[in-house]
């Protein structure tokens, strides 16, 4: 990577203290195919950072790495200073920094409601014996996660789904209930997938607006998106991947002026 | 007339207990528990072996039972927790394969295929219609305490975690819940509820042998689950109750009618029963009790 970072004119290796999520050097192989060939960056808090790059350069597989789901070869994850690169998926999620699907996935018997409640954090009533006996902190706990999920619903404009199953609900409001319950674990950071691919494009500034809005209240944000008039309006920082490298980064002008880019989106001649 | 009709509702019972276990593992979990005949023969054994031939107390007994399933569970779980959730359906029913032959060759444990006989009874026998019905009261007990415990499990934060991962439990992980935490407890909690069942079983009918223990027992109890519902606490009680109506009800049919032998007849109650559960599906898709959904409160 550092050949065409250095080409692109942005420093090859970012510091430890520019970023919340630190991740150095990650590798990872399925069978022959290398997936992930030594990735790095970093991502800041307060601003949304871009993460694009052509299919199968390994984005989806970078997230799940980071998120827990898949577990690197080589290389190291840093969040908030703290190693993640061995931890699970709830673990990752309950120290602040949670995913979204690239395919709205979800619970299909439950309801709006329900799933903003399921990604509520430090709920003591889902320890079986506090689930028997009921108790005051749990009864408190909920009542405060649903005060919050109806504000992130009102936020969102779920409102009047909100008691629907998550199988009765548009492409769109899918879309939109994968940002909600990302909000309810009260993350840190937030990794989305293509949050707005395949909506209209109304809907889909609106979930730009969101995202930027989210990021002036301090959350860092990594997005995984095609769009790129969405990632020239919404990120200060832009990542480009290709075959499981970090490609270059710097501001979206500066990446897509970078020759080694376009040659990575067009196909390249070398 | 009275003493069967007792003695269907002492059997309807003992169903609505191993239909609540399941429903715990499969219903709220997703665990596909095949295997439910062995906990439920596991239960059966512990309770008698200890109260016939180590005279313990019955309540002793019914203690161990429930312990005995439970670790057996938790032993069956965890050894799976790495395979897909598919092999739990294939181990659990090689479990319960094993139960029973273990059962019928370990003589020196179990009695082998004689069995144990003489197991002590809940009520004295000599009550006559009172060994029914006492029978009965304890069992329904059983059966209501477990139906309030379900009932809290279910509209509990653990209940609502436990339906998500049954959903998708890869969104439950990111949801930053510890999966394999969740689905331990329920199929050791469900486990425990089918040894309890196996205890009551053996102390009702004083005897215990391996061909009680047939794969079909857990069939015809996933039948009673689908049909009352799998995610209700009254689900399967129902639908417990309803098999065995349904079972005893077509014993007679056949008799009905003309011209069918008796082993003909018994083949079409296994056809009625099959034929009952595609009408009940058909109407209700989600069983007689469909699944219920929290509610947002009014902001």
């Amino acid at each position: 990577m550092s050949a065409a970072a250095a080409a692109s004119g942005v420093a090859a290796l970012p510091r430890e203290r520019d970023g919340i999520l630190c991740v150095r050097d990650v590798a990872l192989r399925f069978g022959g195919l290398k997936a992930l060939d030594g990735v790095t960056f970093d991502v800041a808090p307060g601003r949304v950072t871009g993460l694009v790059g052509p299919n199968g350069a390994g984005k989806t597989t970078l997230f799940n790495v980071v998120s827990g789901l898949a577990r690197a070869d080589a290389g190291t994850i840093t969040f908030a200073g703290r190693r993640i690169d061995r931890e699970s998926p709830s673990r990752i999620t309950r120290a602040g920094l949670v995913r979204s699907f690239q395919i709205a996935r979800g619970f299909p018997a439950l309801t709006v409601f329900e799933h903003l409640m399921v990604y509520g954090p430090r709920q003591p009533g889902e320890a079986l014996l506090a689930a028997i006996v009921g108790s005051a902190a749990s009864r408190r706990r909920e009542q405060a996660l649903a005060e919050k999920a109806l504000a992130i619903a009102a936020r969102l404009r779920l409102s009047h789904v909100i008691d629907n199953r998550v199988t009765d609900l548009s492409g769109g409001q899918k879309k939109l209930l994968e940002i909600g319950r990302a909000l309810m674990t009260e993350p840190v950071m937030i990794l989305f997938d293509e949050p707005a691919a395949g909506v209209n494009p109304t809907l889909a500034e609106e979930i730009g607006d969101a995202l930027l809005q989210l990021a002036t209240e301090g959350l860092g944000i990594l997005l995984i998106e095609h769009d790129m008039a969405l990632i020239e309006r919404l990120c200060r920082h832009v990542i480009v991947m290709a075959r499981g490298r970090t490609l270059a980064e710097g501001t979206f002008d500066a990446v897509r002026d970078d020759r080694a880019v376009q040659d990575a989106y067009l196909g390249g001649r070398r | 007339m009275l003493t069967y009709v007792l003695f269907a509702l002492v059997v309807g019972s003992i169903y609505a207990l191993l239909a609540q276990s399941l429903m715990l593992s499969w219903g709220l979990a997703g665990l596909v528990n095949l295997g439910l005949a062995g906990f439920f023969a596991l239960g059966a054994y512990a309770s008698a072996t200890s109260t016939t031939w180590g005279h313990v107390p019955v309540p002793v007994g019914i203690a161990l039972a429930v312990v005995a399933a439970a670790a057996a569970g938790f032993v069956v779980c965890v050894s799976t927790l790495r395979l897909r959730d598919d092999y739990l359906a294939i181990v659990t029913l090689g479990f319960a394969e094993v139960v029973r032959i273990v059962a019928s060759n370990e003589v020196w444990l179990t009695g082998g295929t004689d069995g144990i006989s003489g197991v002590p009874v809940l009520v004295p026998r000599s009550a006559g219609l009172g060994f029914h019905a006492g029978t009965l009261a304890i069992v329904a007990v059983a059966v209501a305490i477990v139906y309030a415990l379900q009932r809290r499990l279910l509209l509990s934060p653990w209940g609502r975690a436990l339906r998500a991962i049954r959903e998708d439990q890869i969104v439950a992980a990111v949801a930053g819940k510890s999966v394999v935490r969740f689905k331990a407890e329920a199929f050791c909690l469900a486990c425990a509820i089918a040894g309890l069942a196996g205890a009551l079983y053996g102390h009702y009918t004083s005897y215990v042998a391996p061909d009680q223990f047939q794969p079909l027992v857990s069939i015809y109890i996933f039948l009673a689950v689908t049909a009352g519902g799998k995610a209700r606490p009254a689900g399967p009680v129902v639908g417990a109750y309803a098999l065995v109506a349904f079972l005893e009800a077509t014993r007679f049919a056949g008799e009905l009618i003309p011209g069918v032998s008796p082993v003909q007849a018994a083949a079409l109650r296994e056809i009625l029963v099959g034929l009952g559960l595609l009408v009940v599906l058909g109407l209700r898709p989600e069983g007689l009790l469909p699944e219920r959904s929290q509610k947002a409160p009014a902001p």
